[in-house]
């Protein structure tokens, strides 16, 4: 049973964060109206930050992980959420081993 | 209310949550097995899982993981991916008028993507109770806590996760859930914007800055279209 110190200060910084954000909402309520303007923001950032993560896998790192990045986002419009990841992962294994990469 | 009736509200609560329940072993086992392929041991994954328990924050902490852990960079990544809790519990703080103030922050603290749906559909047909919340929440985010100890502990067995394709799983997961974001042009902008910008920003500078860049350029699209669109209405 080991644990890094670096490895802990992260989880605990994440730990941190989450709670915060997950306090916010009540703390929200008590103080702020929310106007149109800045719920429109706040929505926005979940997909945007995921967008961001995936960018450079999706676009720039080989054919097979765009094309199983493709493949992963047509099933994800069918299939629910397991099965489209299975989708994914099967289609990067398979084009990585006709391509060698 | 009854004791009785607390354990029956217990019982509703857990019996709505059984599908994904289930689902979220899978997701536990490949996060602990991917997470002890990029080095973490097995009490880190299980304290990052009880700590932390933000599927989402989690998969993208391991995608920037890097060695020694930078605390700010998953900080601030895990803020930003977990920032819409902040409306959903500003939405279901106003359905909570049964809880008391620590059970109504009690109940917060082990909110979840999943939990929140449940709980906001069960609070739009009778109100919500801490029995039928604690029901809902708590055997999800035991199993999910045990299910990515089990994928750390099995992970030796599961072979090269680029081999077997693994490690497109969390990768897999986001384009999922950005799917589920869709709700129309706004959002293409939104998406657009933020993939331009994490790909120039990945390409010219160091560590996870294009996951910020990316974020701000969406945040911006999403302003810019929808003043657009408001200025005719």
């Amino acid at each position: 049973m080991t644990m890094d110190p670096d490895t802990l200060a992260a989880i605990l910084a994440m730990a941190l964060a989450t709670v915060a954000t997950r306090l916010g909402g009540l703390v929200l309520i008590r103080f702020v109206k929310l106007g149109g303007r800045q719920r429109r923001a706040l929505e926005a950032i979940p997909p945007a930050v995921l967008m961001a993560v995936i960018a450079p896998t999706a676009f720039v790192t080989g054919p097979a992980e765009t094309a199983a990045a493709a493949a992963t986002a047509l099933a994800a419009m069918r299939l629910p959420l397991l099965a489209a990841v299975a989708v994914g992962v099967a289609t990067a294994a398979a084009l990585r081993a006709v391509i060698g990469a | 209310m009854s004791e009785k009736a607390s354990i029956e509200d217990f019982k509703a609560g857990t019996m709505t949550m059984a599908p994904l329940i289930v689902a979220v072993m899978p997701i536990g086992l490949v996060f602990g097995a991917v997470a002890a392929g990029k080095g973490l041991s097995a009490a880190e994954v299980a304290a990052m899982s009880a700590l932390v328990f933000a599927g989402g924050a989690q998969f993208v902490a391991l995608e920037i993981w890097s060695e020694p852990a930078s605390w700010a960079a998953l900080g601030l990544s895990a803020f930003l991916v977990n920032i819409r809790h902040v409306l959903m519990g500003a939405s279901l703080g106003t359905k909570m008028g049964a809880f008391s103030g620590p059970s109504r922050h009690a109940a917060m603290l082990l909110l979840a993507d999943e939990i929140w749906a449940m709980a906001e559909a069960r609070a739009a047909r009778r109100p919500l109770t801490p029995g039928w919340y604690a029901g809902a929440a708590v055997p999800f985010y035991a199993v999910g806590v045990l299910a990515s100890l089990g994928g750390a502990l099995l992970g030796a067995f599961l072979g090269d996760p680029r081999m077997t394709g693994l490690d497109f799983a969390f990768p897999a997961v986001f384009i999922v859930l950005v799917m589920g974001f869709w709700k129309g042009r706004e959002t293409g902008a939104v998406l657009a914007a933020s993939a331009a910008a994490a790909v120039i920003t990945h390409a010219l500078l160091p560590g996870v800055l294009y996951i910020a860049a990316g974020a701000a350029a969406g945040v911006a699209a999403a302003l810019v279209v929808g003043r657009a669109e408001t200025v005719p209405a």
